[in-house]
């Protein structure tokens, strides 16, 4: 086979390998999991430096986005 | 001293040492460059001395704010978020001291080196070979640390920054080894490997990602972080920020060709560069945006918070940049561009617009938690005020007298008379520039005083934060 026809195939692969994770992300299965993964900053973390109230507005926003 | 401050499970004292490191090598970098600008403006400050000249200090200068600034807010930003998001310390301490020392061991090398102009003249890779392999043992080290913490970590998922900074750092490692071969003749001279345009592909390649994973992966990892942890709300959309980082990652590599239009390089190569280079203004926008609309519903805390100021106007400058960049990617824009000050001027305006201001905010947020107090606890937030509007107009100065330099550059170097003989000589095109270089001087010293204005800020937060501790234990 042509090196060429190899390279072209190796860019269809790429874009069907991103339209794979583009369809995956977006899978409507998935939306609460991502929506929970985006508090990962805010998930207590024993720190006593950080202030409480921080991680409560987080939480709210968060849970307002979850019922739209 | 520190150990008033250390944190029961996070290793803070390694983000502490690189926090402190990124304002002073901030300083000295800016410094540097407000120097060389100077002295484009007025050359008398050569001063006639070989190792005070422009040709010697503007690679240390680029190599101090991109490496020693840019670098330490970096190591500094990734191993705290590492932690924190992974709910777990550091995999090594003996490995992140290990890069601190390090890290500014090669920067302190450079500060040597470059002035006595021992250069392997690559840009933003001109250390010579010793020191490249200090480098990428350095960095290595840093990887293993990163990624082992990765491994180690109590949380399932690996939040997005993480994503941006192993992507980085991954790539980063490949980028300088692979540009940075070369067959030493002694120990302060070596030869690439590469020769003549294949050296000067590779070389782009490089130093496009330099800017691509280094500028852009990496400080997109501390903005996936500290806009919503300071805006105190989740990033916007955490599906885009997958795609952002999938799409970003496969086209930042293919755009380095932009560097050579016109050159001995193919012509199917420069175009390959050149639709790649507009390709990815889609995945930059898109992680503006999603930076951006972090923000919604929370629009009224910038006018009390100068901190989440800093963050979201790093995204406007990041926006018009990557806007700017696949514009002059093009390549009759780029006939008209290429070797103007107007892409010193973009550059400058990623560089000081989106790098540093993101940098500063991110800063701002984090060093009162590595003395005890709460995220962005500062001793003055009026400075910080102060300090981002020095920040804003130094930036919108500099990059808009660049603009107007280059352009009037460009068309000069064209223009030709009727009978074909070129209108300007050289020399009238330098003249003209005299203007532009004054604004841009004035631009990047408003800059550098809001650096000395940080320090300061920093240094009595750090001295009033040991001075609570002594009361508290006496």
């Amino acid at each position: 086979m042509d090196i060429n026809v190899i390279r072209g195939l190796g860019t269809v692969f790429a874009l069907f390998a991103f339209l794979c994770i583009v369809a995956w992300a977006y899978s409507s299965r998935r939306k609460d999991r991502f929506e929970d993964d985006g508090m990962i900053p805010f998930k207590a973390d024993n720190d006593p430096q950080e202030s409480t109230e921080n991680s409560v507005e987080a939480k709210k926003t968060h849970d307002d986005k979850g019922t739209e | 001293m520190s150990t008033a401050f250390d944190h029961p499970v996070y290793n803070y004292k390694v983000v502490r040492q690189f926090a402190i490191m990124t304002v002073v090598w901030g300083i000295v970098g800016m410094s540097l460059g407000v120097l060389i600008a100077a002295q484009l403006a007025w050359p008398a400050l050569n001063f006639d001395t070989p190792w005070f000249s422009f040709g010697r200090l503007r690679p240390l200068h680029t190599n101090a704010v991109i490496f020693a600034f840019g670098g330490s807010a970096l190591f500094s930003t990734s191993y705290y978020i590492v932690q924190r998001t992974c709910q777990t310390r550091l995999f090594s301490d003996t490995l992140a001291s290990f890069t601190f020392w390090g890290w500014n061991l090669v920067i302190v090398l450079a500060v040597i080196t470059l002035p006595m102009g021992l250069t392997s003249t690559k840009e933003y890779a001109e250390l010579e070979w010793p020191i490249d392999i200090l480098i990428a043992i350095v960095w290595v080290a840093y990887c293993v640390n990163f990624i082992g913490t990765i491994m180690n970590r109590k949380e399932p998922h690996i939040y997005v920054a993480n994503w941006f900074f192993a992507g980085f750092m991954i790539m980063i490692a490949i980028l300088h080894i692979g540009n940075n071969l070369a067959i030493p003749v002694t120990l302060t001279k070596s030869y690439s490997i590469y020769a003549g345009t294949v050296d000067a592909m590779v070389q782009w390649w490089y130093g496009h990602n330099a800017v691509g994973f280094f500028l852009t992966a990496g400080f997109l990892g501390i903005m996936y972080y500290f806009v919503p942890k300071q805006a105190e709300r989740p990033v916007y959309s955490y599906r885009l920020s997958i795609v952002h980082f999938w799409a970003l990652i496969s086209l930042y590599v293919w755009a380095g060709a932009h560097h050579l239009h016109y050159s001995a390089l193919p012509d199917w190569a420069q175009t390959a560069g050149m639709v790649m280079s507009l390709v990815l203004l889609a995945p930059s926008w898109g992680g503006m945006i999603n930076g951006m609309m972090t923000l919604s519903g929370a629009w009224h805390k910038l006018r009390t918070d100068p901190i989440l100021r800093f963050l979201v106007v790093s995204l406007s400058f990041y926006g018009m940049s990557t806007f700017e960049g696949p514009m002059m990617s093009i390549k009759t824009v780029n006939a008209l561009s290429h070797n103007t000050d107007w892409t010193i001027g973009h550059v400058h305006s990623g560089a000081l617009g989106w790098v540093a201001m993101v940098t500063i905010g991110a800063m701002y947020h984090l060093i009162p938690i590595m003395f005890g107090r709460k995220q962005g606890e500062m001793y003055s937030t009026k400075l910080i005020n102060t300090h981002f509007w020095l920040a804003t107009i130094g930036t919108v100065l500099y990059i808009a007298a660049l603009w107007v330099n280059g352009i009037m550059q460009g068309l000069m170097w064209r223009a030709v008379n009727a009978d074909g003989t070129l209108t300007y000589s050289f020399i009238e095109s330098v003249e003209a520039s005299h203007p532009g270089y004054v604004v841009r001087t004035i631009g990047g010293a408003l800059f550098l005083i809001g650096m000395f204005i940080m320090a300061y800020n920093v240094y009595r937060t750090v001295s009033d934060s040991k001075k609570a501790v002594a009361a508290a234990q006496a």
